[in-house]
């Protein structure tokens, strides 16, 4: 192959690109960590844990209700989601009729494109109102985690419909020559082969409602405590960014990067699992 | 596939039941959704709507300085991340073999950007394009902070593109002696074009419905920008801020919602299109 000079100008652009696009990840933990340094030497990781409430006003910072109401957000959407999402998947391969399965597939992949805000509109003004009257006050752990369900569930839908997609069809034969039943087919022989995707769309759909932020903060109320059951008001720490970073300033902006720089730890342990489990490339 | 699992037994009734109850209480949310914003939308909807500047907060008035908003923060985030995009996926499609140290640690990182959630992208706009840089809230820092999040859906796509293409057109080129760079500007990027249009049509599409990035990095100004460095509301965020922030918003937020959906429906329609009738089409460029 020549080697002309033109050549080897653009291999060096291409690169200087992919350098470029392969160091945001970095620039953004360096951003986080310079910003969040104020917070973690004059208010140290243990008071983020320890103090009596948050209340960055009189220097309080204590975040664990918050990741406990991440938390829960969080296990219940992915509990809720998770089955339903691979039902979804197992009605489009082995249940619908192709045209049936194709429609319903659309209307998934539609699911997936609706923006979080109007998500958390609908949530706002139907879901909400619908939750109060049942047990007010309606702004509730109930509604973040209706709506993180159904925002979770295409990542899940689709991720397990690729999955059962790459069961080789020979397996499927063999099941059905051994005259296995439809069910027993499923249980026995395609969840065993598309394990490991099963378990990448849980992980990526756990990410997704880790980082959701808007939708959660339009449907939950926003207050600051540990919820005792479902129909109380939490607050997420997405949403406390979101709420509190227009004003906030000196260690209290600085607790918020710290909040920031969690969320981001969460989703690279995420996604190197994720990784580990579908061994390669996760997202593409 | 569904002919080779016909036989149903007498005891798969459950998972048959539990299997069309997922998928009717799906549709029926779905259902509900979409027609509960076509219905309060359309009621708002108008010529007027789109091009009149809100008035009131925006309980009253139009849309039409966040539309323009809206266009020059997709347009910046799009005239950075394509030359960025298409640059990097190059490399990885073409110069990059899939064992090399260099490509594993850009795809590796890629992943974990894609993973980012979009609140810590907006303290990375927040604290690099509007502090460091000096951009302020201004639809410059948006768009910029929005490229960083398209980026690793544009190369995705890109470089499926790129991969798509068959090895004989590379062998050919190179047996007629072009250079590398030649055969890449006349042969693989118009043969890949596809790809690359599927990854710009994604990649608007998830810009578009982006509001949590914005917040602190465009800003919430909802006057006509005059220039980059203005802050300007973003389509999310006038409903965002409609729905939470200002008491009689909800009938305006609707319609602004509805023009979102429409908007995003028609770009994802376009896409799926794109990809199945475009993308497995042989192409021959020459």
């Amino acid at each position: 192959m020549s080697r002309s000079r033109t050549d080897i100008v653009l291999v060096w652009s291409l690169r200087g690109c992919a350098a470029l696009a392969g160091a945001i990840v970095l620039l953004i933990v360096v951003f986080l960590v310079l910003e969040s340094l104020p917070a973690l030497q004059h208010v140290g990781l243990a008071r983020f844990f320890t103090d009596a409430s948050w209340q960055p006003s009189e220097g309080l910072y204590n975040l664990t209700p918050m990741l406990w109401g991440t938390l829960f957000a969080m296990a219940g959407a992915v509990l809720v989601a998770t089955p339903l999402g691979v039902l979804s998947a197992m009605f489009c391969h082995y249940y619908a009729a192709p045209v049936v399965a194709r429609f319903y597939r659309r209307l998934i992949e539609l699911l997936a494109g609706i923006p979080s805000v109007v998500y958390g509109l609908w949530g706002l003004v139907v879901l909400v109102p619908l939750i109060g009257s049942l047990h007010p006050p309606g702004p509730s752990l109930l509604a973040g985690i209706a709506i993180l369900t159904i925002m979770i569930l295409p990542t899940i839908a689709l991720m397990a419909d690729a999955a059962l997609a790459n069961v080789p069809a020979h397996y499927l034969r063999g099941a059905s020559a051994l005259g296995l039943s439809r069910w027993a087919t499923i249980r026995g022989v395609v969840f065993p082969a598309a394990k490991s995707g099963l378990f990448t769309g849980v992980i990526l759909e756990t990410g997704r409602a880790i980082g959701e932020t808007m939708a959660v903060l339009m449907v939950c109320g926003n207050v600051v405590q540990t919820p005792a059951n479902v129909f109380e008001p939490i607050r997420t720490l997405t949403a406390n960014i979101a709420l509190e970073m227009a004003y906030a300033l000196g260690d209290h902006r600085a607790a918020l990067f710290v909040s920031g720089l969690v969320l981001m730890a969460v989703i690279v342990v995420l996604v190197a699992g994720a990784e580990r489990i579908s061994k390669g490339r996760v997202y593409g | 596939m569904a002919e080779v699992l016909s036989r149903p037994a007498k005891s798969d009734w459950v998972p048959t039941l539990l299997v069309w109850m997922a998928v009717i209480l799906v549709t029926t949310v779905f259902v509900w959704l979409i027609s509960d914003i076509v219905r309060h939308g359309l009621t708002q909807l108008s010529w007027e709507f789109l091009t009149t500047a809100p008035q009131d907060a925006g309980r009253a008035g139009g849309i039409a300085p966040i539309l323009v908003s809206t266009l020059l923060i997709l347009g910046v985030c799009m005239a950075v991340s394509i030359p960025l995009g298409i640059g990097t996926a190059l490399l990885l499609a073409e110069f990059t073999s899939v064992e090399s140290i260099f490509g594993r640690l850009v795809r590796r990182s890629l992943d974990v950007l894609a993973g980012t959630p979009s609140i810590v992208f907006g303290l990375f706009g927040l604290a690099f394009f509007s502090k460091t840089l000096g951009l302020g809230f201004s639809i410059l820092s948006g768009g910029l902070t929005l490229a960083c999040m398209v980026l690793p859906i544009l190369i995705r796509a890109t470089e499926e593109g790129f991969r798509a293409v068959p090895p004989d057109y590379r062998l050919s080129a190179a047996a007629l002696g072009l250079s590398r760079t030649t055969t890449i500007l006349h042969l693989l990027l118009p043969a890949a074009a596809p790809g690359l249009i599927v990854g710009l049509v994604l990649g608007i599409g998830r810009a578009l419905a982006e509001t949590a990035a914005l917040i602190f990095t465009s800003g919430y100004v909802d006057r006509m920008p005059e220039s980059l460095l203005d802050s300007g509301r973003a389509l999310s965020i006038h409903i965002f801020d409609l729905s939470m922030n200002v008491a009689g918003g909800d009938a305006n937020a609707y319609g602004s919602a509805l023009v979102l959906l429409v908007l995003l429906i028609v770009i994802n329609g376009t896409a799926v299109w794109l990809s199945e009738h475009w993308l497995h089409r042989k192409i021959i460029p020459l």
